[in-house]
């Protein structure tokens, strides 16, 4: 796992974008499985950005031009998905849910990669003190059930309240900080292995200031593991985002659309027997979660020589060693371990186990 | 430290004394000692911050009372509230205050309630405790068997159908597969209650009995009625299949993954020479090595159980401690809350602790 192999591959890296590349390396049953999610995925994009268009009325909306929509309506007839408890359509609602669920998971995702980057950059580079600060509180943080910290953090930012674009900022918020420590710890772990690479002593011996090798040479390659943080992180996003709307720190009908929201409006229309309500909103974050998680195991799966289709490791060996650095001992650099990526996917091969 | 521990080779190198061995038994006693001392006390700065930052996370909104009563009671009223529970002092020496009575056990009284926190704690901690035992039951009892057949039928159709099952599991939020369960077989074929531990005539029997536990099932033994038993049992497949699945998926890819990996390895190949069945191979010899990071990834596991069981239990109004934090964020009662966070935190800790423990007592090379 050394980069003694990393000159040959460069051009080759530079032709393909990340995920293109993995379409050309997957065989057979991973292939279906990346596309299927690619699929799932760029559906929900779609439907979240064309969502006024798609939709047939307003998220909040609740009477049309043949007066109110009435409470609790079987699906059908101007409404094919049926209306909420509240009066609202079901099928409007979830449309527009796409949106909301869309951009908490980019407000999220950026937002910590940012901050995560930013930390485990600066952390693993410099080291002392701040690093062990930084390490122990987010290895404290991070084997914290994500959830929880999630309500603590909507209390700090909304103060348990959810009023309009607020509420839909606060949950994003409140996710961003249970993700800052996994990509604290993958950014870090990769900057202090890469910070000892003789490529980075050449540099400091040309007179290159710190600044300069954290962003050219550490920085640059220590984020190609992102991807697949990224993906495991945004299906991570839309369940956090939903069971915060489930237990009430969701955004409220009229400020925007949210299925765990809707799904707690529905816990007491399950029990007369109400099924419209309920399965539609959660049938839309199964899909998407499972779009993107889809996505995600298929990157890891690639990544990973032990779990990639068979014909396809002769072909690809040379790979083999950049992508699996991404795993590697990354994010298992505390007591928590690596499976804190709450999908559970294992990235079986370290250093040791490849070589 | 998990991965190597998924590295399936550990008890192959027990299985092949050659170098490892004297050397391991130079240091055994003093390595393993060392390390559960040095691991212990790292769990006293987990709890800190984490009780640390909550504290003053909590409190950057301002004072509980404000937060719970405020615009009910007039601002002299309030006030008052406020200088009898000693917000109005500094915040450092709230502080410190907190610590120590956290230290001593005491967490407080609920504003809503009027109840000590630590008592709401041992109340409904039991039933919480219940339900992700039988939750771990059921992820063990699905999640295991089925990530070995998935590993033997390797790339084939039973492997991608459990896969895309494992993914549903994830993908799937408690409650939403709580109100499907509740859905189907408690409303439409009826037969499954709807909700709650145990009907109101099984819960008054319990009530009588002088040595109550608080854990149902073990209550329900004691009153050595049958039909309370199977009362209570009932009430407990739901909620459990709901939070148990979330974790199956994890345990059905973590043993497909290992299972697959042991499988190529030397003494594997050694045994299938020798013309063990590919089944057999399975079943003895890939699959308990497999088992090991099973462990390792239960610690996490018990984080994601009781993030989860605050949702399965609001889903079921299964009255534990995560029915009862939403309770108290429905009323912001931060006082509360915060106590059921610190516990939280508390056991958290020290179930990573246990499991890190367990994973270096079977595997040597966890032993830093």
């Amino acid at each position: 796992m050394t980069r003694i192999d990393s000159p040959p591959r460069r051009p080759s890296r530079l032709a393909s974008l990340p995920i293109i590349h993995q379409l050309h390396q997957s065989v057979g049953l991973q292939r279906g499985m990346l596309v299927a999610g690619l699929v799932i995925t760029a559906l929900f994009v779609l439907t979240a950005i064309l969502a006024p268009v798609v939709a047939p009325y307003g998220y909040s909306q609740l009477r049309g031009p043949d007066g109110v929509f009435g409470a609790q309506q079987p699906p059908g007839g101007a409404h094919l998905f049926g209306t909420t408890v509240g009066g609202y359509d079901v099928l409007s609602r979830v449309l527009w849910g796409a949106q909301t669920a869309l951009f908490v998971i980019v407000v999220a995702v950026l937002l910590s990669i940012f901050a995560g980057v930013f930390l485990g950059l600066v952390s693993g580079y410099f080291g002392g003190w701040l690093d062990r600060v930084l390490v122990v509180v987010c290895d404290a943080v991070y084997a914290f059930p994500s959830l929880l910290l999630a309500i603590v953090m909507s209390i700090v930012i909304s103060g348990g309240k959810s009023n309009l674009i607020g509420g839909v900022m606060a949950a994003a918020i409140s996710i961003t900080v249970v993700f800052i420590p996994q990509y604290f710890r993958v950014i870090r772990a990769e900057t202090v292995r890469i910070k000892s690479e003789a490529y980075v002593e050449s540099a400091r011996v040309l007179g290159s200031g710190n600044i300069r090798i954290m962003v050219r040479h550490v920085l640059r390659n220590a984020t190609r593991t992102l991807p697949l943080i990224f993906t495991l992180n945004s299906s991570e996003a839309i369940l956090t985002l939903a069971g915060l709307g489930f237990l009430g720190f969701g955004i409220e009908p009229t400020a925007a659309s949210e299925w765990g929201y809707d799904l707690n409006k529905a816990i007491s229309d399950v029990s007369s027997g109400i099924w419209w309500t309920s399965l539609f909103p959660g049938l839309a974050i199964v899909l998407v979660v499972m779009g993107i998680t889809l996505v995600g195991e298929s990157l890891n799966d690639l990544a990973d020589p032990r779990l990639r289709g068979r014909r396809a490791v002769g072909a690809n060996s040379g790979l083999v060693a950049e992508t699996s650095v991404v795993p590697g001992g990354t994010l298992t650099a505390g007591p928590g371990g690596l499976d804190g990526l709450e999908s559970g996917t294992i990235h079986p091969n370290d250093g040791e186990a490849t070589s | 430290m998990t991965t190597e521990a998924t590295t399936p080779a550990a008890p192959a190198a027990g299985r092949q004394p050659t170098t490892r061995v004297p050397k391991k038994k130079k240091g055994e006693g003093g390595g393993i000692i060392r390390y559960i001392v040095i691991r212990f006390l790292l769990i006293f700065p987990t709890i800190f911050i984490l009780v640390s930052m909550v504290f003053w996370l909590m409190r950057t909104t301002g004072d509980p009372i404000t937060a719970a009563l405020g615009g009910r009671l007039s601002a002299d009223q309030l006030a008052d509230r406020v200088h009898a529970a000693g917000y109005d002092r500094p915040i450092l020496v709230q502080y410190v205050e907190y610590l120590g009575q956290i230290f001593t056990g005491n967490f407080g009284t609920t504003i809503s309630t009027n109840r000590p926190v630590s008592e709401v704690l041992l109340t409904y901690g039991a039933a919480t405790a219940e339900l992700a035992f039988y939750a771990l039951l059921v992820a063990f009892l699905v999640g295991i068997p089925l990530g070995m057949v998935a590993a033997y039928w390797r790339d084939k159709s039973p492997d991608a159908s459990l896969r895309i099952f494992a993914i549903l599991c994830y993908a799937t939020p408690v409650f939403f597969s709580g109100l499907l369960f509740k859905l189907i077989f408690a409303v439409w074929l009826k037969v499954l209650p709807v909700a709650g531990r145990a009907s109101t005539s099984s819960e008054l029997q319990m009530q009588l009995l002088p040595g109550k536990t608080g854990f149902y099932t073990i209550d329900a033994i004691q009153t050595g009625n049958p039909a309370v038993l199977i009362d209570v049992l009932t009430h407990a497949v739901l909620p459990a299949l709901a939070l148990g699945l979330l974790t199956a998926g994890v345990f059905l890819r973590l043993v497909r993954t290992n299972v697959i990996g042991t499988l190529g390895t030397d003494y594997v190949d050694a045994a299938r020479s020798r013309g063990v069945s590919e089944f057999r191979l399975v079943r003895k010899h890939a699959y308990r090595p497999a088992l090991i990071p099973i462990i390792t990834v239960i610690g996490l596991q018990i984080a994601l159980l009781l993030g989860g069981a605050v949702l399965t239990e609001t889903t079921f109004e299964w009255k534990g401690l995560g029915f009862m934090l939403s309770e108290f964020l429905q009323a912001r009662d931060f006082v509360a809350v915060q106590g059921i966070v610190a516990l939280l935190a508390v056991i958290v800790a020290l179930s990573n602790f246990i499991v890190d423990i367990i994973a270096a007592l079977i595997d040597p090379r966890v032993r830093y």
